[in-house]
């Protein structure tokens, strides 16, 4: 979905900081990326599409701008996958117990 | 109108933590650098009779203890004859958020509510913003969480993702930032435009929260043992856990149970930099947050940092980020009980001292923490082999932080590094006295030293002269 209308759950990007204003003491690489702030809420225009500038307000009523990133986000963490380490550590610690008088 | 310039909003701290805290510091300081901690938590925060009230309210509190019968056995077979503690474990991932943390969360709050402020505010990407959101959703305060969560290429680690999920799912708001300490800056302007409570980490609030987690524990070890514990063990990071745990054992009157700060070691990686920030598999209790806290408490986002770990701490301990890991699938696999990597901090710390000490001493790890996708041992290793790191088992001394991942083949191999507490308390004095010469202190500033690193004058005179 790259459309968005009044009161859809959005997330929108702000530039916080751009590289050149960031804080003195922090580590190069840091220093050569923007500070990036995302917020999600309610879309308050009629319409939007996906990187224009636009209004929302948040769970908090707060009405903040940026640029629209995201429609319907959705939250992507799982389980991962198959980790041989983790499973022999299993195995291996059953055993260890399985052994003891 | 105010500018919000950075310099700008920095320039005001002061005042805006002073509206949002609602605490005079400046009444509790004497001498050039004394204040009353003492003063101040007595002052500031509240009973232990009304925390308890207050908890109970909110879910909060009251979590077993159980005893971990089938590692204590592991311990035994991997120890010398006559050697192997018991390790009793307080289960608080059964608090209302899944951690500890909702002892803090539920006084800073509670206070916030009955001075008026509308919502609350937290800066953190740990469990205490989950914490933070279940206590505001049950008085029915507006609540934002803060937090740092992402490297430039907007990756972040599953186990700060699904954080952020939780504070949503109690209805909060939470701001997403890449890396960096302007953190901070973003923070104050939103406290400056909502006017909610700061609901810091480091107030009394927050530190006296988790006072009834030490108490619970000594009480509960009368019940169960009859005795209060020879040991508690307690994950250290901006020292909260630990402060508060030692001053309610004290509270309760386990006066001689020794207390041992335990972090991860994260030796060499920079926390502010955004190519390190995907690197670690912790994102808090290590050293990178357990060092500078110990030695620099007052670096918080309050005047006073009410947790002082030097006060309380009698040996700190480092662990592997491999140890952590086999710590949680012990748990799992011996104990039947699965939680958040995070907690069993404290755990892989346990089970090496165990090894050390007499079998008929009594370890208790003061903390466990929920699991769940992201937060949990599978995918946060999955996460480190995308981002480069070498997952496998082997010997702990394998582990390089940011480099290796190294689980320990067998129980008996996790072997804690002991730190050497001194020149970490010749490190926090040489920072307290950066303006001033010790001899130019009054007595009443030279006591203070002393309480804050737990020695005597004569020792914290030898100390500085070394």
């Amino acid at each position: 979905m790259s459309k968005a209308t009044n009161g859809c759950w959005v997330e929108i990007e702000t530039q916080v900081l751009s590289s050149s204003e960031r804080a003195p003491q922090i580590p190069l690489d840091t220093k050569k990326t923007p500070l990036l702030m995302w917020t999600r809420g309610f879309l308050v225009e009629d319409e939007a599409e996906l990187d224009m500038m636009v209004t929302i307000e948040t769970l908090c009523e707060r009405k903040v701008q940026g640029k629209l990133v995201e429609i319907n986000p959705r939250y992507d963490h799982d389980y991962g996958e198959t980790v041989m380490a983790l499973l022999e550590t299993g195995v291996r610690i059953r055993k260890d117990l399985g052994g003891i008088k | 109108m105010k500018s919000m310039s950075y310099e700008a909003v920095m320039s005001r701290k002061n005042e805006i933590m002073k509206t949002a805290v609602g605490i005079d510091y400046s009444k509790f300081e004497f001498g050039k650098i004394g204040f009353d901690y003492e003063g101040m938590m007595a002052n500031v925060a509240y009973s232990m009779e009304e925390m308890e009230e207050i908890q109970r309210r909110t879910k909060v509190g009251k979590t077993p203890l159980f005893e971990l019968y089938n590692i204590n056995k592991l311990i035994k077979k991997y120890a010398e004859v006559g050697k192997g503690a018991r390790i009793f474990i307080k289960d608080e991932a059964a608090n209302a958020s899944g951690s500890f943390k909702a002892r803090r969360a539920a006084i800073s709050v509670y206070h916030a509510k009955k001075k008026g402020y509308k919502g609350v505010i937290a800066a953190t990407s740990g469990n205490y913003g989950a914490a933070v959101a279940s206590q505001a959703a049950q008085l029915g305060l507006k609540c934002i969480i803060v937090q740092e969560m992402y490297d430039s290429r907007k990756i972040g680690q599953p186990e700060i993702v699904e954080k952020a999920r939780k504070c949503e799912a109690f209805g909060a708001e939470v701001i997403r930032l890449t890396v960096g300490p302007e953190l901070f800056y973003t923070f104050l302007k939103i406290i400056e435009e909502t006017g909610y409570f700061n609901a810091s980490l480091y107030t009394p609030f927050g530190i006296a929260g988790v006072e009834t987690l030490g108490y619970e524990i000594a009480e509960q070890m009368l019940v169960l043992e009859g005795r209060y514990p020879d040991v508690v063990v307690a994950t250290h990071a901006g020292g909260g856990n630990l402060t508060g745990t030692a001053r309610g054992l004290i509270k309760a009157g386990a006066t001689s149970c020794k207390i041992v700060g335990a972090s991860v070691d994260l030796k060499g990686l920079h926390m502010a930099s955004d190519k390190d920030f995907n690197r670690k598999s912790f994102t808090t209790g290590h050293t990178g947050f357990g060092i500078p806290f110990a030695t620099q408490p007052d670096r918080a986002d309050v005047p006073r940092n009410a947790a002082r770990v030097l006060r309380y701490m009698d040996q700190y301990i480092t662990v592997t980020q491999g140890d952590v890991f086999f710590a949680t699938e012990a748990l799992a696999q011996m104990e039947g009980i699965e939680r958040g990597p995070a907690g069993n901090i404290s755990l892989a710390a346990a089970i090496g001292l165990a090894k050390t000490l007499d079998k008929d001493q009594i370890i208790v790890v003061q903390e466990t923490e929920y699991t769940g996708a992201g937060k949990h041992p599978s995918p946060q290793l999955t996460f480190a082999k995308q981002n480069g790191i070498l997952v496998k088992r082997g010997l702990p001394a394998e582990n390089i932080p940011g480099e290796t991942v190294v689980i320990p083949e067998h129980l008996g191999q996790i072997e804690p590094t002991i730190l050497d507490l001194n020149s970490l308390k010749k490190r926090y004095l040489q920072n307290a006295l950066k303006d001033y010469a010790y001899n130019d202190l009054s007595s009443e500033d030279q006591n203070y030293l002393a309480d804050e690193v737990k020695l005597s004058i004569d020792e914290v005179k030898s100390l500085i002269q070394k």
